[in-house]
């Protein structure tokens, strides 16, 4: 584990955060009860999905400069990771919305226009495998890369907002976290906590950007 | 049947023993305050179990982690040092 100072902090946020997560005293609010609780938990897993993707497409834009593969290795995993985390945060938002909206899936904006969101990112991973060459591969998933992008921002960032039916904090008329309850003591959990999951993020596409070098040495 | 016999008899002579006083336990003693007991994962709804089990999940996957980089980096040291 060469250069494992990172590593360590990964660790050692992850696990303030979920001790402070459980245990710091929470604004008592109505209808979420202890949920708020999962401010640190399902936020965080977007915000961590969003850091993955915005790194991803850098890769993709700088393979496209470059033709080096090697960009193109990293903008994959980097996407990799990032679907892994919306994957997450999709899940835990209907756990949530179990409880806070009454149902699991309410057809909201924001779950509907982040569905879509992942599904243009899982067509991403599905053409990747659906190309042979090497070049053309990476040139072809590096241009659709900036595409999914550019729709990613207005589907979770904007067109949510447009909607007056939406039930997500920060949606639809309804005030954002930051507006009422995101005080400085939540900050102080929910901040570490995205950066330690982003870094755990960046953690195992390190690993898998690894393997695949090695793969790609074998095969030389 | 002797053996469940002897079984029995031992019952009947542990039950005996535990009624004659110096060893007896009381209902109440589960219920005396007085004495001072380890009870944090009782405490606040039990909410430090819960931190346990959240814990012990995340280390674990943690420590998984830390061997799948381990492995890697002795792969990374067999190919490329053959190569290089």
């Amino acid at each position: 584990m060469k250069k494992k100072w990172w590593k360590v902090l990964c660790i050692v946020l992850l696990i303030y955060s979920i001790l402070g997560a459980l245990l710091f005293d929470a604004p008592r609010l109505a209808i979420l009860n202890e949920t708020i609780r999962n401010l640190h938990f399902h936020v965080t897993m977007w915000f961590a999905m969003i850091i993955l993707l915005v790194t991803s497409t850098i890769y993709a834009i700088k393979y496209l400069r470059s033709n080096r593969i090697d960009h193109d290795t990293l903008s994959a995993e980097f996407a990799n990771a990032g679907v892994l985390f919306g994957i997450l945060g999709i899940v835990t938002g209907a756990i949530w919305a179990n409880f806070t909206w009454g149902e699991p899936w309410s057809g909201d904006a924001k779950q509907n226009s982040s569905a879509i969101a992942l599904l243009i990112y899982l067509a991403y991973l599905v053409l990747r495998n659906s190309l042979e060459d090497q070049q053309q591969k990476a040139r072809v998933s590096a241009i659709y890369n900036v595409f999914a992008f550019a729709a990613l921002i207005p589907l979770l960032f904007i067109l949510p907002r447009m909607t007056d039916s939406s039930l997500h904090p920060g949606n639809g008329g309804n005030p954002g976290f930051n507006a009422y309850d995101l005080d400085s003591r939540l900050r102080m959990v929910f901040y570490p906590a995205i950066l330690g999951w982003t870094l755990l993020g960046v953690w195992l596409v390190s690993l898998r950007v690894r393997i695949k070098r090695i793969k790609m040495a074998l095969e030389d | 049947m002797k053996k469940h016999l002897v079984t029995l008899f031992l019952l009947i002579s542990l039950s005996s023993f535990a009624q004659n006083g110096a060893y007896s336990i009381n209902p109440e003693d589960y219920n005396n305050t007085s004495v001072e007991m380890a009870d944090v994962m009782r405490s606040n709804g039990k909410i430090y179990v819960v931190v346990a089990v959240v814990m012990t999940v995340f280390l674990g996957l943690i420590i998984y982690t830390i061997s799948v980089d381990r492995k890697i980096s002795r792969l990374e040291k067999e190919v490329f040092s053959e190569k290089g």
